[in-house]
């Protein structure tokens, strides 16, 4: 394992963000406030608990989760194709490191930048409503692994993209609606059954079931059916990054 | 001695179905300096391409210091360091932290002292702190080859160096190419520009259409190549070449006033003494005498027309 060359692509992926720190948050801080002061408190004081949840408190999860898929999805594709669109991953494919060094590297960096958000969009949640956590540890391992398999997704989409139109067009076209069709903020229960049926079909129903789980017991689908999706999900993602290895999809000629 | 680089019956064919390297086989030699010479589209970038890692050869096998460049990959690119040939560089990332960037790659232990002598001889020190978007062109290249360089490479590939590069940067490219080979470092660099070669190289390959056309020491290139011209001023106009020369095939030039004699240095046979005597005898009078060798840029025109 070439582990300076993991930890350089990781510290390198990390420092745009740092030296961009505020401007990087500030966008998801605000519109995190935003949301709830147009939900929690504007709309939300005339929607009913919903079972047992205020409003506001209800969204948290579903918010958390809307963010740190886009994210992680952009910050990950980004990541990738910006080297590939510059010329500049010959430095990464003519040096000693394996595809998943580098793999690792890029991810890794992608996931923490999602996490680093999450924490942050938590915290600014936290000067709203009254946060509880339910279950703090399986609260951190949803929100691992979903930062994971997004950045991994976003990995695959980068590599994918031939141009700057395809790098946006999934997660914007793709995640944000399912992502807003998926329960984040409301209970499926509240939709005519057909339609619950419906988004039964939505992966990201599972992710945010089992998120809001953690944090107040009550949840769409049962949280044991969220982790399995959840890793079923990471599985397909490392299957096509390792199918891409072995045919050296897109990266090399 | 064992060649460091060893290609063998290299093949490559892009997805478009562009044959774009066609059977090469070479061996570089520990140490030396070689030039791949050949028109644009050749298929140089290529070949270097597939010997660092960057693209997939379709077929054929490539060792690196006894090491085969797939399976072994980790041990043969520890030992290779490449600068491109476009200024592919980031931009928001300092000199400095580019130069530990590439470093790191290539799985080396930090070394500041080494790093900061780099960029003293590259002349790039004062611009430790720039970033890199603010950089002129000449300048990113150095830092190109600064960052080919952080790692200690035992062998170094220059894709096209000089193209589009000023004088000052040339001449610097230059030195430090001298110096490297001084302390052991293999060099192979592309080109078209036959000067170049001519210049700086101890062998020569000549590459044209995925083809390998030929490699051979520089000096023996043009010296088994080259052909050799005696040119003779005279002293008063003639209109023809005199009977008794006819044997060797003298060229009068158009105002009549010199003659040249062309002879192909491989033929041993060769001997000016005798032509010159020859015509003294035939009493011509000369008043000047030059001898011209034909450049490599001659050789290479006859080359790749010939291939063609
Ligand atoms: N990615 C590619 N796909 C298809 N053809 C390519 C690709 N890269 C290079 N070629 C073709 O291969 C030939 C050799 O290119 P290259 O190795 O860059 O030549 P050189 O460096 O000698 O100018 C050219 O005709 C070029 O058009
Ligand atoms: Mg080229």
């Amino acid at each position: 394992m070439n582990f300076r060359a993991i930890k350089v692509i990781y510290a390198n992926e990390m420092m745009r963000f740092w030296q961009t720190f505020f401007q990087s948050l500030a966008s998801p801080v605000i519109s995190t406030a935003l949301y709830f002061i147009v939900f929690g408190a504007a709309i939300g004081s005339s929607i009913d608990k919903i079972e047992g949840v205020s409003y506001g408190l209800f969204i948290v999860p579903g918010l958390t989760m809307l963010s740190i898929l886009t994210h992680s999805i952009s910050n990950a594709s980004f990541g990738i194709f910006f080297p590939k669109f510059t010329g500049t991953i010959y430095e990464i494919l003519s040096a000693p490191i394996s595809f998943y060094e580098a793999l690792l590297g890029y991810v890794g960096a992608a996931a923490s930048k999602s996490l680093i958000l999450a924490t942050v969009i938590l915290f600014t949640a936290s000067f709203f409503v009254e946060l509880q956590i339910a279950h703090p540890v399986w609260m951190v391992s949803f929100l691992v692994l979903t930062c994971i398999t997004f950045s991994l997704f976003g990995f695959i989409i980068g590599l994918w993209a031939g141009n700057f139109e395809k790098l946006q067009v999934v997660p914007l076209l793709i995640i944000t609606p399912l992502v807003f069709l998926g329960g984040s903020f409301y209970s499926i229960s509240m939709l005519p059954e057909f339609w619950q049926k419906v988004t039964l079909f939505n992966p990201v129903l599972y992710l945010v079931s089992g998120f809001r789980w953690s944090f107040f017991e009550v949840s769409d689908v049962s949280v044991g059916t969220s982790l399995m999706m959840i890793l079923v999900f990471l599985s397909v993602c490392l299957a096509v990054v390792a199918w891409m290895f072995k045919t050296g999809y897109r990266l090399k000629q | 001695m064992n060649p460091i680089i060893s290609i063998d019956n290299l093949c490559k064919t892009y997805d478009t179905g562009f044959e774009a390297l066609k059977s090469v086989s070479l061996d570089i030699k520990e140490g030396e300096i070689l030039a791949l010479l050949g028109p644009n589209g050749a298929g140089k970038t290529t070949l270097i391409s597939a010997i660092c890692g960057i693209v997939s050869p379709s077929s054929g096998t490539v060792t690196v210091s006894g090491k085969d460049i797939i399976k072994d990959f980790r041990q043969t690119r520890e030992l290779i360091g490449l600068v491109p040939q476009e200024l592919t560089i980031g931009a928001f990332e300092t000199v400095w932290s580019t130069v530990n960037f590439s470093r790191g790659l290539f799985g080396c232990k930090r070394d500041e002292a080494y790093l900061e002598q780099l960029l003293k001889d590259l002349s790039l020190f004062d611009k430790k702190n720039d970033e890199l978007r603010a950089l002129s062109g000449g300048m990113k290249r150095r830092v190109l080859i600064a960052k080919a360089l952080s790692h200690e490479p035992k062998i170094l590939f220059l894709d096209e160096p000089t193209a589009g590069v000023d004088v000052e940067l040339r001449k610097d490219m230059w030195a430090i190419v001298r110096k490297l080979r001084a302390s052991g470092v293999t060099i192979i660099l592309t080109t078209h520009y036959i000067e170049e070669a001519e210049e700086i190289a101890d062998r020569v390959g000549i590459i044209n259409n995925g083809e390998l056309l030929l490699v051979e020491e520089k000096d023996h290139l043009m010296a088994s190549l080259g052909m050799k011209q005696l040119i003779l001023e005279l002293n008063e106009v003639i209109t023809s070449i005199p009977e008794l020369l006819a044997e060797f095939n003298l060229e009068l030039s158009e105002n009549g006033s010199s003659v040249t004699y062309t002879y192909d240095t491989t033929e041993g046979g060769a001997n000016i003494a005798d032509v010159i005597h020859a015509i003294s005898e035939a009493g011509l009078v000369f008043n000047d005498l030059k001898i011209s060798q034909s450049s490599l840029e001659d050789i290479f025109v006859d080359l790749v027309k010939g291939a063609a």
